[in-house]
């Protein structure tokens, strides 16, 4: 017997079952914007009309506008914070052997599974001790640490993805470290900081449990979704935004996988 | 552009650890590694170890009216212990995510095995397919749900407008299996991930060889398949098992009195009640339950494993 005959073969069973997890996964999500465009400010069947109505509502509503302006300001600032850390992170971990690397690893990956409550209240307690009012910026200093982990993840398949010896050759052919990092390195990379930035934007515009801690009187938008919950007035409206910030970022991702597919593709093939 | 190996190329892997040379070398190379890694290790530190260790002082404090009490006291421990309803939140939060968390492995593992032998072409398009939604924001995730689940959500309204039922099935909402439901799904690419990554590292030629020497497909899966996969489930279970514990999104918008979790309890004590340091104990116990349940599973996942293979 020659080849994988049995793994070839298709498996019809297989292939439902597959087709059928991801109608799961995205039916429920996808609710939100059919909705969204339901005349019935009661969110049932039968639809009763289509309507651009809660749309147009939300246009002039001032604290959406805030709301989005908060998260836009922390997004833009968390992405770029994170992801330059991010870089010299993802470099010494992929270009040197460190000793303890393991553990140190684990650690920068430890936001991913403990649970946000936990940084979320800690921080909170670290900053309220120190005197610092909550703000925008203490937002932002807790998604710089949910982010972290995202970007460092994003990047080390780029920075695996390419020869070393072409960051050698450029030291060997006398540029300093800094130039041979300008020169060579970011040059190479760049696709997977791109990724890194949608990502750790998208991350941070979604993010709300730190923000529910560590905002003060300026709600980022989840924050400003959260608080309309309880309105049943509100809900169509709050359905039209859900169905934005989902457009939003499924874009976002996609074009950060996009732009990191090559790096994607190796890693995938290494495996 | 074509680019040979210099001679400083193969740097200090060529050289043998006892060597001094390469001692040195390698202290260097640790050192510029290091240096890179610096401010990522300053900044989790600044935000992760420090907050946790004030976290840990401030479980042994008191609140006294709008202030703290700052002398050392394990009273919010005894008090933790004594009242019933601070164990039965934590024992009902590890078992609803325990529940969450078996349902997503044991749901997710076939799709995992799905993208890891039988999608050739499109493998990317399919990984991307799963994470996307997590990317998506989790409070928007969870909402979705309480629209599906509602008195008047998708499927009560559904099922009363075929004529199925006469009234809204009430349990679907406001109860533990809605928070199960709903935190299986939301958790569902951080199953698939670990599970499909070691489903791809399985050598297919064992497989083969398992078939040559007369294993039907049961006996092919459950002798080589699942034992090798068994890393991947074991990360799977404690990517989704540890962060889901201390949920409390979900708990509030679609548990109900019966389906509030130890989170909501910790999130009380930081607002409504307005006692930190009782917040913090009670933080404190979860993370160290947490840890204690993830260590002994995988102790006991690691130990099975052994015994199969």
């Amino acid at each position: 017997m020659s080849g994988h005959s049995y793994i070839k073969r298709p498996n019809r069973p297989l292939q439902f079952y597959a087709a059928l997890f991801l109608v799961v996964l995205y039916l429920p999500i996808l609710f939100l914007p059919l909705f969204s465009f339901n005349t019935s400010i009661y969110v049932k069947f039968p639809l009763t009309g289509f309507t651009f109505r809660w749309y147009v509502e939300l246009m002039d509503r001032e604290p959406v506008w805030a709301a989005l302006m908060n998260s836009l300001r922390v997004g833009i600032t968390t992405s770029i914070i994170s992801t330059g850390f991010g870089v010299f992170a993802a470099k010494a971990i992929t270009r040197y052997r460190l000793p303890g690397k393991g553990p140190l690893i684990g650690f920068i990956m430890l936001p991913l599974v403990v649970p946000g409550i936990i940084f979320g209240v800690a921080l909170l307690v670290l900053i309220s001790r120190m005197g610092i009012q909550l703000s925008l910026v203490t937002v932002t200093v807790g998604h710089v640490i949910v982010c972290l982990p995202f970007a460092i993840a994003t990047m080390i398949p780029r920075f695996e993805g390419f020869d070393p010896s072409v960051e050698e050759a450029s030291a060997d052919l006398g540029e300093n470290a800094w130039w041979t990092f300008w020169r060579v390195t970011f040059p190479m990379v760049f696709p997977g900081i791109l990724a890194s930035l949608l990502l750790t934007f998208t991350v941070s515009f979604d993010e709300f449990i730190m923000a529910f801690f560590l905002s003060g009187t300026d709600p980022t938008l989840p924050m400003y979704i959260w608080s309309q919950l309880r309105f049943p007035k509100e809900f169509p409206s709050i359905l039209a935004l859900a169905s934005i910030i989902l457009v939003v970022s499924f874009a976002l991702v996609f074009l950060g996988q996009w732009l990191n597919r090559d790096a994607q593709a190796t890693d995938l093939n290494s495996e | 552009m074509s680019i040979t190996n210099g001679p400083m190329s193969d740097d200090a892997t060529g050289l043998p650890k006892t060597s001094r040379l390469g001692a040195l070398l390698q202290r260097s190379e640790a050192a510029r590694g290091f240096s890179l890694l610096s401010p990522t290790l300053f900044i989790m530190t600044v935000g992760i170890l420090v907050p946790i260790g004030i976290l840990v002082v401030m479980s042994f404090w008191t609140q006294v009216g709008f202030g703290f009490d700052t002398t050392a006291t394990t009273a919010n421990y005894q008090m933790a212990a004594e009242r019933p309803i601070y164990g039965a939140l934590l024992r009902r939060s590890l078992w609803m995510s325990g529940m969450a968390t078996m349902a997503t492995v044991i749901l997710s593992y076939p799709m995992a095995y799905f993208v890891a032998f039988h999608v050739h072409r499109n493998k990317m398009m399919w990984i991307v397919l799963i994470t996307l939604p997590f990317w998506t924001s989790y409070l928007l995730r969870v909402f979705a749900w309480k629209v599906v689940l509602g008195y008047q959500g998708v499927i009560n309204s559904a099922l009363m407008n075929l004529g199925l039922i006469e009234a809204p099935l009430e349990f679907l909402l406001y109860s533990q299996s809605a928070v199960v439901i709903t935190l299986a799904h939301a958790w569902a690419a951080f199953a698939i991930l670990p599970m499909y990554v070691s489903l791809e590292k399985i050598d297919k030629s064992l497989l083969e060889a398992a078939t040559d020497l007369g294993d039907g497909p049961i006996a092919r899966f459950l002798r080589i398949t699942l034992p090798l996969s068994l890393p991947g489930v074991i990360s799977a279970s404690l990517l989704i098992f540890i962060p889901t514990t201390g949920d409390y999104i979900t708990p509030t918008l679609l548990g109900g009195p019966d389906g509030a979790m130890i989170g909501n309890l910790i999130q009380k004590q930081f607002g409504a009640v307005n006692n930190w340091p009782m917040g913090a104990t009670l933080s404190i116990i979860l993370m160290l339950s947490i840890g204690a349940i993830a260590l002994s599973f995988m102790l006991i996942a690691n130990f099975v494993r052994k015994r199969i293979s």
